[in-house]
């Protein structure tokens, strides 16, 4: 039997950017500031503002009048672009930051995993941080210790369960923050993009596990890039746009209408696009994919050549391009990563602001494609940016062999068969 | 976000399933409010481990391991014992200059570092903050105990030295119990304030080393309180690390004042810091996610 697990009703978040938050971190500053602020609010009561408020900084509204029913059993997929308030919205049901209006109602325990292991101490072993990530979600220790076991074999970090957690490999830490959040048999389970991490065959576990607990009539909501995931796992998708409620039906019906957004986004002028995440010294502003060098032609052919290129507007050390191809549905295809080194790769003295990236043949089937985008450097992720371009791809040949669209397959591979006859 | 056990709501269909759940409401907080001591308390096994925790990895790769504890007052009590006693023979109530200081340190120490501890706990564990709920006051607390293990072996330090001077603990010893609770109650209630400025203004990080040594000062460890004449004294004990370092004293050594004025002043101020450290954490505590 279900019963209502969430009820959300016009739930909006308002965050302060901008002027305000840059002078946080002076006590000085907001000294000066309080000091200020009354002479202030008298001012623009004069000018006529009715709650003289000194509401002077910027805001942006993370969440607007969100709102909708999750019943107890349900699994749904959250999409949305960067920035649409996927996070913001797991962290109100979290309890971890407020809403400034409207309110989230949650039957039960929530646990929620929004990052990987990060009630972990890198000093302390694999049990220890156990029972301390377990206290933080809200397990007794009685409990912890009854599932210690189950939790250790589904990580599978028995051989190290008692070496300090600062030795683990990145793929051990998410095993194992997954499973402790996975065993504290919450009623609700928030799960933010961090199975992305781990290695297939654990992501499937995991969704193993998520499936688990929505058939033992529990709740999931999973925040995730890959559509293919959410369309394996979900039967019910929303799609966050801008803060708002986009599309709330069918995890197909979410995720057409978000790679919908996503090719109306492509139209938008790069530079104006906000959606985007990354430390922001080094943009990237225009995306060009051509057949050819000359930059004339724009349609691509399976099996033609095809450059890829990438303009930023600025330098830092250590620099690099990557990019990664999705399908028309929106499964990842490949990715292409220029810190990568190949011996035919160059270094361009004249121009500091493109990457180049050539294929003397393509190998993508005909179809619909696009292109995500992040720049690094300085240590850092500097842009990233979903659906920077979509391109299309016609029919062609690949070493000689026409080559034809295909609903299922994105790549084809130039190859020769020998075969048998009649003898 | 206060937890209301939901009952059944008039005509709505509400399953009777429902009622097994708890339901816990997400909403804008009011801008002042309880703290919320009934969900710390649910969540009391997450405070040991973070305590447990915080002993755990305080002396990792350290050659001295846990010796710092002691380390620290020893060595300033050498220094005051060379500065105060010898140099300036400053008075100490007749009892050993040594001895006089360090049963100073021993609360001191624990006051200074449940300070610098607790000031920097949230925006340390900002990233957990971020991601994770759980009952924030639980990481100050937790600092704040934890140094209550330093304490001890400091303690027993003590006990040694007075045993070599020849001092026997008096029987007003069985009060010490009540001044370690004074210097826990002060230190947390401080040590609330300055870790919610610090999420905001991270100048409390670099103003800590001083207010500890102006603090220093105005405390009675160098020197002995009964330099000042009584209605005198009564004020000091707006101090109440000066209530905590002249208790210490007198239940240990037989020194100083009786709990008296002083001693109620000094408990008074350090409640009314907790508690008004206590509401000032609710009130803030939701924006911790979105300012650290």
């Amino acid at each position: 039997m279900s019963h209502i697990a969430i009820e959300v009703a016009g739930l909006s978040k308002k965050y302060h950017i901008g002027s305000l938050q840059k002078n946080h971190y002076r006590l000085t500053d907001q000294l000066v500031d309080m000091i200020a602020a009354p002479f202030r609010r008298a001012g623009n009561l004069l000018r006529g503002h009715a709650s003289g408020a000194a509401d002077l900084d910027e805001t942006i509204w993370a969440l607007k009048d969100v709102s909708f029913q999750v019943n107890s059993g349900e699994v749904v997929g959250i999409i949305g672009r960067n920035g649409a308030g996927k996070s913001t919205l797991l962290k109100i049901m979290s309890g971890i930051s407020d809403p400034t209006w409207g309110y989230a109602d949650i039957y039960g325990r929530v646990g929620s995993l929004l990052e990987v292991g990060t009630g972990f101490h890198p000093e302390l072993t694999g049990r220890e941080n156990i029972f301390l990530n377990g206290a933080i979600l809200g397990m007794k220790k009685a409990e912890t210790e009854r599932k210690l076991d189950e939790i250790v074999a589904f990580a599978e970090i028995d051989k190290f369960l008692d070496t300090p957690v600062k030795h683990y490999s990145s793929g051990m830490y998410v095993r194992l923050a997954f499973s402790v959040a996975a065993h504290l048999e919450p009623e609700i389970l928030l799960v933010d993009e961090v199975l992305a991490v781990g290695d297939l065959a654990f992501q499937r576990k995991c969704l193993g596990k998520m499936d688990d607990v929505a058939q033992g009539g529990r709740t999931v909501l999973f925040v995730s890039h890959n559509m293919g995931l959410l369309q394996a796992l979900c039967k019910r998708g929303i799609f966050l746009q801008h803060g708002t409620v986009f599309t709330d039906g069918t995890i197909t019906e979410a995720v057409d209408a978000y790679l919908q957004t996503l090719e109306q986004a492509r139209s938008q002028d790069l530079s104006k696009r906000t959606d985007r995440k990354g430390q922001g010294q080094v943009r990237l502003v225009r995306v060009d994919v051509t057949n050819s060098s000359d930059g004339e032609l724009s349609i691509l052919k399976t099996g033609n050549p095809a450059r890829f290129v990438f303009w930023v507007n600025g330098f830092v050390p250590g620099i690099a391009c990557n990019f990664f191809i999705y399908d028309s549905i929106g499964q990842p295809v490949t990715s292409f990563m220029s810190r990568v080194r190949g011996p035919g790769d160059a270094y361009n003295p004249n121009d500091g602001s493109k990457f180049i990236c050539e294929l003397d043949e393509l190998l993508l089937l005909p179809g619909r494609y696009r292109i995500d985008v992040a720049i690094v450097g300085d240590n850092s992720l500097q842009d990233f940016i979903e659906a920077a371009t979509v391109f299309e791809v016609g029919d062609g040949h690949v070493a000689g062999r026409p080559v034809r669209p295909d609903g299922k397959f994105s790549v084809s591979m130039s190859h020769r068969w020998t075969l048998p006859t009649k003898n | 976000m206060d937890n209301i056990t939901q009952r059944p709501v008039g005509a709505s269909a509400v399953p009777a399933a429902i009622n097994n759940l708890q339901k816990t409401r997400r909403q804008a907080s009011k801008r002042w409010a309880w703290p919320k001591l009934r969900e710390l308390w649910e969540y009391r096994e997450l405070l040991y481990f973070f305590a447990w925790r915080d002993i755990k990895v305080r002396y990792r790769q350290t050659v001295m391991g846990a010796l710092w504890a002691i380390i620290q007052p020893i060595f300033t009590m050498v220094i005051f014992s060379l500065f105060f006693g010898r140099l300036a023979k400053i008075p100490s109530d007749g009892l050993p200059y040594p001895v006089f200081s360090f049963a100073a340190l021993v609360p001191w120490t624990f006051f200074t570092n449940a300070l610098a501890q607790a000031s920097n706990s949230l925006v340390t564990s900002a990233n957990m903050i971020k991601k994770t709920y759980f009952p924030r006051l639980a990481l100050p607390i937790a600092t704040v105990l934890a140094g209550v293990i330093d304490f001890i072996l400091a303690f027993v330090v003590l006990l040694g030295i007075m045993l070599y001077y020849g001092l026997v603990p008096t029987i007003n010893a069985i009060w010490l119990p009540f001044f370690l609770l004074l210097a826990l109650v002060t230190s947390l209630g401080v040590g609330l304030w300055l870790s919610v400025m610090n999420v905001q203004f991270r100048d409390v990080h670099y103003t800590i080393p001083f207010l500890t040594q102006a603090w220093l000062f105005v405390t009675p460890i160098a020197y002995p309180s009964s330099m000042l004449p009584e209605p005198w004294r009564t004020v000091y004990g707006l101090n109440p690390m000066a209530g905590v370092v002249e208790g210490f004293r007198w239940a240990l050594l037989g020194s100083g004042t009786a709990p008296g004025p002083m001693i109620i002043v000094s408990s008074a101020v350090a409640l009314i810091i907790l508690i008004s450290g206590a509401f000032y954490f609710r009130r803030m505590e939701q924006s911790f996610a979105d300012v650290l």
